[in-house]
């Protein structure tokens, strides 16, 4: 594709229109500034006309520097737009693009600093968590493109989720971790479940029996009347059991961690409204070796699951290493 | 009733003391908006959080501080160097009324969360149209009574008041085209751009751009025009510069807008002559700073009794310094630098605050005890206490943002040996927070100049008499 062209306005005439105005433009503001500095002046002397008793002007030169400083700057404009981009789809003689910089740089830097990822990028996961220089370059990664939603010690916030705890929405295995970080994760709860016919308070009894499954507080008819209504409106999903799958990113409701809250009326919000929440995808923008660190960083947080690759055991020490990033300890497989 | 005519004050007064309520308003939001950034608890309701108040500070200051000021001025000079009264008094009258509605309105869905999301153009299209109707009586009321004129020739102040409100019109009619939103068959106060993705952003960026040149530079210029010449009692420095930088300052301001917009989605060739044409623009800006202060060649030992005149001199300064830092800002790599930081930020309060805010202050200052009969204001002394603390409160202000924002710049960029980044953007947040204290104390400095403006106002209306007799001068014989 080529980007120097004027991109919508596909028609030869509109880059002539931009052409031709820009230099009449530029070239007309350096003649109108020559035919006013020919123009008769008095320096010292005032042009004669009087407005409301007392008011003058001079009829002073053009200062001379303002001049030249006005004719240089006239100067430099033409000199550019011969050499860079600025006269429509003339390039400009230097063949300087914006994106051309950006490539440049990146190859620049890939060359520079690709053998460094590289080197990790052979390891399994979990050597490459135990690796204290990747773990840095990890965080590092992790503090520009990730701590935005998941925050700056991975404890996630309200619909972002917390990455160091042991439960995982999409599995926490290197495998799943490097899938979610690749290609995003899209994520829909449908309102009011498989059953949309639930009114509100068939909605606050499916609600009460949800709360139920984790201890939280719960109003036991209500428990009663929701555990009815449970295998209709939420099993397809969270499974008979509530246990979720985290094949499809369906959330296990048996537990204490709640991406919405577990008050009570961001539940039924949840249950009435449903829920949309999106994962981007950084596979492409970051590339493999970089995915690869930020996976190991991430599984290396302290809620990362075995997987098909044997793990490398973490001493404890290295783990507490990790000041200001959380206290979950041992690499231990799910709690559950 | 005398038969002469009298010059029209009403509605001159009536800007003039909403120029100094609104300042106070709008000022205060400002100082409550970065004591939001410094302390985030004092985003106590949505109405009231960071959000909805900044659109709401850049609206009262611009439009209401300034729009009343120019107003002001405007119909105050048109009167006086055009030697008749203003055309069509009634519709001056709705002007004032008008405007005052569009504020209020503004006050109240800004915080409500009704916004189009474009900068310093978020009013929603109800107000949208009340503006285009208020702007055109304006028009019709300045260019009236220019029409009316006896005298032969235009003074200059009134190119600018007049390229102004023709360029005005022109912005916010293109900008704020936009399709109101239907919901269930009835008609809503939202609605979206009429247009889409990067040629929404070159439009918005061509306003947002003139609304700096034209609202607050051309329609300012005018009043520096007729104001400083007037405190300083000599003539302009030349009528040859003048016409050049006015012709060259409102031709090239057109082109700029892209600079807002480098390395980001717009095409190369639109950035390089947004860049280019700012870079030319530095003349033309130069052009009026210096006929504004070489006016006073030959009269500089007044600047060191009269507080007024400090204040316009002043004003010119920090003018020709920020219209030096423009350009240079729109140069790509300085961009590449600058852009999203508190230096921009600073860059447009040297502006806001040391040129537009300041040459208004010593206009209104002017203009007060001539509109309410008197011959000064009522203490000198308040206006040179005003003047001193707007001054040490702007410099703090910018300083402040300077360093922040060349600090954050750096930070942004600063990489480690294996090419990430060195701060997360948390960090250089951080690293903010005691510039943006100072920037809290240089407002506070800057707003207690101004209530201390309005009991010297108070003292001086209280004092006086509301002046509609006036009479219209003859103008003087050519020499």
């Amino acid at each position: 594709m080529d980007f120097k062209n004027t991109s919508d306005f596909v028609s030869g005439f509109w880059n002539m229109y931009v052409v031709v105005l820009a230099l009449a433009s530029i070239i007309g503001c350096g003649v109108f500034l020559l035919i006013q500095d020919r123009a008769k002046s008095n320096a010292g002397q005032t042009t004669g006309h009087v407005w409301d008793e007392t008011l003058e002007e001079y009829s002073n030169p053009l200062p001379n520097w303002w001049r030249w400083m006005f004719y240089i700057t006239v100067a430099f404009a033409l000199v550019y737009v011969t050499l860079y981009p600025g006269l429509g789809n003339f390039g400009g003689k230097f063949g300087w693009t914006m994106r051309g910089q950006y490539e440049d740089e990146m190859k620049q830097a890939d060359a520079k600093y690709g053998p460094l990822f590289d080197k990790y990028a052979k390891m399994d996961v979990a050597a490459v968590a135990a690796d204290p220089q990747a773990k840095e370059m990890g965080q590092r990664l992790f503090l520009t493109y990730c701590a935005q939603c998941h925050g700056s010690d991975a404890g996630g916030a309200t619909s972002f989720p917390s990455l160091k705890d042991n439960d995982w929405l999409w599995g926490g295995t290197p495998e799943k971790i490097k899938e979610t970080i690749t290609g995003g994760r899209t994520a829909v709860m449908t309102p009011k479940g498989t059953k949309p016919d639930m009114d509100g308070e068939q909605v606050k009894d499916v609600v009460h029996y949800v709360r139920s499954l984790s201890g939280l507080s719960a109003d036991s008819i209500r428990v009663q009347r929701g555990k009815d209504l449970y295998p209709q409106a939420c099993a397809a999903c969270h499974g008979p059991e509530a246990k979720g799958n985290p094949d499809a990113g369906y959330p296990n409701l048996t537990d204490k961690v709640w991406l919405y809250s577990s008050r009570e009326d961001s539940m039924i919000e949840t249950v009435t409204k449903g829920r949309q929440n999106q994962m981007p995808a950084f596979g492409e923008f970051l590339g493999p070796a970089k995915v690869h660190l930020l996976t190991a960083y991430v599984w290396g947080l302290g809620g990362g699951v075995k997987g098909e690759a044997k793990p490398a055991a973490v001493p404890a020490a290295e783990q507490a290493g990790m000041s200001g990033m959380g206290g979950m300890s041992g690499m231990t497989a799910d709690k559950k | 009733m005398q038969s002469q005519a009298t010059y029209n004050y009403k509605v001159v007064r009536q800007f003039a003391v909403m120029t100094v309520i609104w300042g106070i308003v709008g000022m205060l939001v400002g100082v409550i908006v970065a004591a939001q950034l410094v302390w985030p608890e004092l985003n106590v309701i949505e109405y009231l959080s960071y959000g909805r108040l900044r659109p709401l500070h850049t609206n009262a200051v611009i439009f209401a501080f300034g729009g009343c000021a120019l107003f002001a001025t405007s119909y105050y000079s048109v009167q006086r160097t055009n030697h008749t009264t203003l055309f069509c008094p009634r519709l001056a009258a709705f002007t004032f009324w008008g405007w005052q509605l569009v504020i209020l309105l503004a006050a109240l869905s800004l915080p409500l969360g009704y916004t189009t999301a474009k900068e310093y153009a978020e009013l929603e299209w109800p107000i949208d149209i009340l503006i285009t109707i208020v702007w055109v009586s304006y028009a019709v009321v300045f260019f009236g009574t220019l029409m009316k004129r006896k005298t032969p020739h235009i003074y200059v102040s009134n190119w600018f008041f007049g390229g102004f409100i023709l360029t005005v019109a022109l912005l916010h009619l293109v900008n704020s085209a936009e399709i109101p939103v239907f919901a269930a068959g009835v008609l809503t106060p939202k609605s979206y751009s009429a247009y889409a993705g990067v040629q929404d952003a070159m439009v918005q960026w061509w306003y947002g751009h003139n609304a700096v040149g034209f609202f607050l530079t051309a329609g300012f210029l005018g009043m520096m025009y007729y104001f400083v010449p007037k405190q300083a009692g000599r003539p302009v420095y030349s009528y040859r510069l003048s016409v050049v930088h006015f012709w060259a300052l409102i031709f090239t301001y057109m082109w700029a807008g892209p600079h807002h917009l480098h390395y980001t989605a717009l095409p190369d060739w639109t950035q390089s002559l947004g860049m280019v044409m700012s870079l030319i623009l530095l003349a033309p800006s130069w052009g009026g700073m210096i006929n504004g202060i070489m006016t006073l060649s030959g009269a500089w030992h007044k600047l060191r009794d009269d507080p007024i005149l400090k204040f316009m001199i002043t004003s010119l300064s920090f003018y020709g310094m920020s219209t030096f830092e423009g350009p240079m800002m729109s140069i790509k790599t300085v961009n590449a630098l600058s852009h999203y930081t508190d230096w921009t930020v600073g860059h447009v309060h040297s502006g806001a605050l040391g040129w537009v805010a300041m040459i208004s202050i010593g206009s209104i200052y002017y203009l007060l005890p001539r509109v309410f009969g008197k011959t000064e204001m009522a203490s000198t002394k308040l206006i040179n206490v005003h003047f001193w603390l707007a001054t040490l409160g702007t410099v703090l202000y910018i300083a402040a943002l300077w360093i922040s924002g060349v600090m954050q710049g750096l930070m942004w960029r600063a990489t480690n040996v294996d090419g990430t980044l060195t701060y997360s953007f948390v960090e250089s947040v951080k690293s903010s927070y005691p510039f943006w204290t100072i920037r809290v104390v240089g407002g506070l400095l800057f707003l207690t100049g101004m209530l201390i403006m309005a009991y010297n106002m108070f003292m001086t209306m209280a004092g006086g008499r509301a002046v509609n007799d006036a009479p219209v001068l003859e103008p003087a014989h050519a020499h």
